[in-house]
């Protein structure tokens, strides 16, 4: 096959490349410019392309560079920046995933005559098993799974769930049968420059140094807050309440001892930033919407308990879901009260056994 | 790797192929002639004769008094000694055109300086360069030939604005795409600074000329040895420096018959891309550019998608400038020109030069239609 590579310059993206090579296919590498301004890690400064490209040489494939930066401001960084104006913290990852990488990468990968495209992250593509558990038969024309990573510690499927089924039959996730340091011994055997690089942390937008604060002081104007607890008397005051997450805990000016207090909601718009104790963190339910399935709604409606989880590499919680008519839409009923988390984030669906994606959304 | 005898290369602004008797005159000085030409002993001044030899070429092909060229190790480096050294010495600001080579445009706005609109042919508009012009400026900087999309500035015009307007101010022409395809001695008559670039006309990469018309006093940007008059410290890298003037004195000796030979290459190329393909613009009129240059944008295309399918097919091409990563910028010159952002993201830029011949132009249409058929949802 013709396997256009999505090559980081990292190492899981460099031996994703490394293993399409040695199982025959046709591979291109590509390093994907995102953005133009200040950044210490991801996937854009100029030595990562460097370490892109000196891996693609040294496999003897070609490696190109396409400029994104366009659709990564439109599609990721903007909407990351006016949505902490009203409270919500989108998770950016995720967000280039749905429009760029898998979106706008593929469709030039497609365009070019490609058959797949790749990237190195740790999640697995496998045919949907007809006689396996609980509906998921291939009888709907879908026959896809987007299965977790076999290193349960570095799974991303959490980062992927929005692929869909069209966009799942060409994709490839070379090192998600791996482990991580089944990825780096690879990577130290074929000698990879990248075989020790530490994994990128963060968004590659915001640089260590500088910060979300920074970040976002530059581009919108922050508004100060009143802290108040649960009976509405003011405790303490927050010089930016765009900078104010659900569940935090520090920062708040809050005055010492006495038991501890959490961030339980922000009103953006009236500047009050209001703090209770851990149990006026939890919720019975969230809404979750902007839902993409890989399998119709309607099956998974069949599902009794499914897994949900909430962060990158956060513990998944047993729920049961109602899913609206249209099927955009679902609530997740917690078997157990869980704490809340912030409008924006990413809520994504996996089946009883733990292992496959179901679908995702946005937690309102 | 492919061998380059089978590439079509229609890439000659970005890089030439170096002519083989350059390569032969810069040979000596790679191996046996190896002296310091600032040395003092015989062998030091046998090299040191090749330099003021290549000197002469140089001067000759310019229209300018030998010690008026000053040997820099690139066009960008000519391009800053020209821009900064004027600054640093006579204060004030630096002004040029918007679709400048980023050596001219970075170097003017980093000092603080004014950028003139150009025309729909990437031309500076004369009417804003007067405005831009006072007492404050000490040097203009308008290029001679447009490196993306080939065309040719009005120098006399501007120098004419310059001189009533500003006449403190040097006159500085990055002249780097215009070696092969206009005549140097008439560019420079009227300006007061010119950049040369020798890999643009069958020189090797790394070595490049500034003239500096008698009397015109600039900053150096290096401080050391004092060579080139203390106009340029480090020590000549001779090799280019003998295959720079070996390679422009054939450039300017075939000149007159290459402008001929090559704009019938081009009128064809452009012509049955214009008449096959439809909605597909030339960017600059002909009559307003140089003869090598083919500069198209298509409509609904991405250039980095139609420079993959080129690629594939061997043939070497351009769209805009590259950045250090290697990804393609959007260019500030289709951009200045105010090209349509529908046909500004397909632009592609063939260049054609001295190796080019009718096979080159029959292989790239042959690849080019198909390519572009495809990019449009044709039949894969």
């Amino acid at each position: 096959m013709k396997v256009m590579v999505a090559m980081s310059g990292g190492v899981d993206s460099s031996v994703a490349a490394a293993l399409l090579v040695e199982q025959g296919h046709d591979v291109v590498g590509v390093t994907m410019r995102l953005w133009g301004g200040e950044s210490d890690t991801g996937c854009c400064s100029v030595s990562d392309v460097d370490d892109a490209r000196r891996v693609a040489q040294q496999l003897g494939i070609d490696h190109l560079v396409f400029n994104f930066t366009d659709d990564f401001n439109e599609h990721v960084v903007n909407p990351y920046v006016l949505a902490h104006t009203t409270g919500i913290t989108p998770n950016p990852c995720i967000e280039c995933n749905r429009h760029v990488k898998f979106a706008r990468l593929s469709e030039r990968a497609m365009l070019l005559g490609f058959d797949a495209v790749a990237t190195g992250h740790h999640a697995r593509v496998t045919p949907s098993d007809p006689h396996g558990d609980g509906g998921r038969d291939g009888g709907d024309g879908r026959n896809f799974e987007l299965e977790r990573g076999a290193d349960r510690a570095k799974d991303q499927s959490y980062v992927v769930h929005m692929i869909d089924q069209g966009e799942l039959a060409r994709t490839m996730f070379p090192v998600g049968a791996m482990t991580k340091p089944g990825v780096r011994a690879h990577a130290a055997r074929l000698g990879l420059r990248t075989a020790t690089k530490p994994d990128s942390q963060d968004v590659c937008f915001i640089t260590s140094t500088g910060g979300r604060n920074t970040f976002l002081g530059s581009r919108i104007p922050f508004r100060s807050a009143t802290v108040v607890d649960t009976a509405g008397a003011t405790v303490g005051e927050v010089p930016a309440v765009e900078m104010v997450t659900l569940g935090q805990r520090r920062g708040l000016g809050l005055a010492g001892g006495g038991p501890k207090r959490f961030v339980i909601d922000i009103d953006a718009d009236q500047g009050v930033v209001t703090v209770g104790d851990e149990a006026d963190l939890l919720t019975p339910s969230h809404t979750v919407h902007d839902m993409t399935w890989l399998h119709a709604p309607d099956r998974v409606c069949t599902l009794e308990t499914v897994l949900v989880q909430c962060s990158a590499h956060g513990t998944p919680k047993p729920a049961t879901v109602s899913i609206a008519a249209d099927g955009r839409t679902v609530c997740v009923r917690w078997i157990e009260p869980q704490r809340r988390i912030s409008p924006g984030q990413s809520m994504v669906l996996y089946d009883a056994s733990d292992r496959f994606v179901l679908g995702g959304g946005i937690c309102v | 790797m492919n061998a380059a005898s089978s590439l079509t290369y229609l890439d000659h602004a970005a890089t030439t192929p170096m002519r083989v008797e350059a390569v032969q005159a810069m040979l000596p000085f790679l191996t046996e002639r190896f002296a310091n030409p600032s040395g003092s002993h015989r062998f030091a001044r046998s090299v040191r004769q090749a330099v003021d030899e290549a000197r002469d070429v140089v001067a000759g092909v310019v229209g300018c008094e030998p010690g008026e060229v000053v040997f820099t190790g690139c066009g960008t480096e000519a391009d800053s000694a020209a821009i900064v050294g004027a600054q640093r010495r006579h204060g004030g600001v630096g002004v040029c055109s918007a679709a400048e080579h980023h050596a001219v445009l970075h170097a003017v706005e980093h000092g603080g300086g004014r950028v003139v609109p150009v025309d729909a042919a990437g031309r500076i508009d004369l009417d804003r360069l007067v405005t831009a012009l006072g007492p404050d400026v000490s040097v203009v900087s308008v290029m001679t030939v447009n490196n993306e999309v080939g065309s040719i500035s009005p120098i006399a015009d501007v120098a004419s604005a310059v001189r009533e307007h500003a006449p403190q101010a040097l006159l500085h022409t990055d002249a780097i795409q215009a070696a092969c395809w206009l005549d140097i001695r008439e560019v420079f008559s009227h300006v007061d600074l010119l950049a040369l670039s020798a890999h643009k006309f069958g020189g090797p990469k790394g070595v490049g000329a500034l003239v500096v018309r008698q009397g015109t006093v600039l900053e150096p940007l290096l401080q050391g040895g004092g060579q080139e008059r203390d106009r340029r410290s480090g020590t000549h890298n001779v090799a280019g420096i003998v295959a720079m003037a070996e390679a422009l004195r054939l450039a300017d000796i075939e000149r007159h018959s290459e402008v001929a030979r090559l704009g019938v290459l081009r009128n064809r190329l452009v012509d049955t891309l214009l008449d096959t393909l439809p909605d597909v613009i030339e960017t600059v009129p002909r009559d307003a550019k140089i003869a090598g240059s083919a500069h198209l944008c298509f409509a609904d295309i991405e250039s980095e998608a139609l420079l993959y399918f080129l690629d594939e097919a061997d043939v070497c091409a351009s769209a805009a400038s590259a950045c250090a990563s290697g990804a393609m910028e959007p260019s500030h010159v289709l951009a200045a020109m105010g090209v349509d952002k529908r046909y500004a993201l397909g632009a592609l830029r063939l260049s054609l030069g001295y190796t080019t011949t009718d096979i080159d132009i029959d292989r790239a249409i042959s690849v080019l239609v198909p390519a572009v058929g495809r990019l449009r949802g044709g039949p894969r």
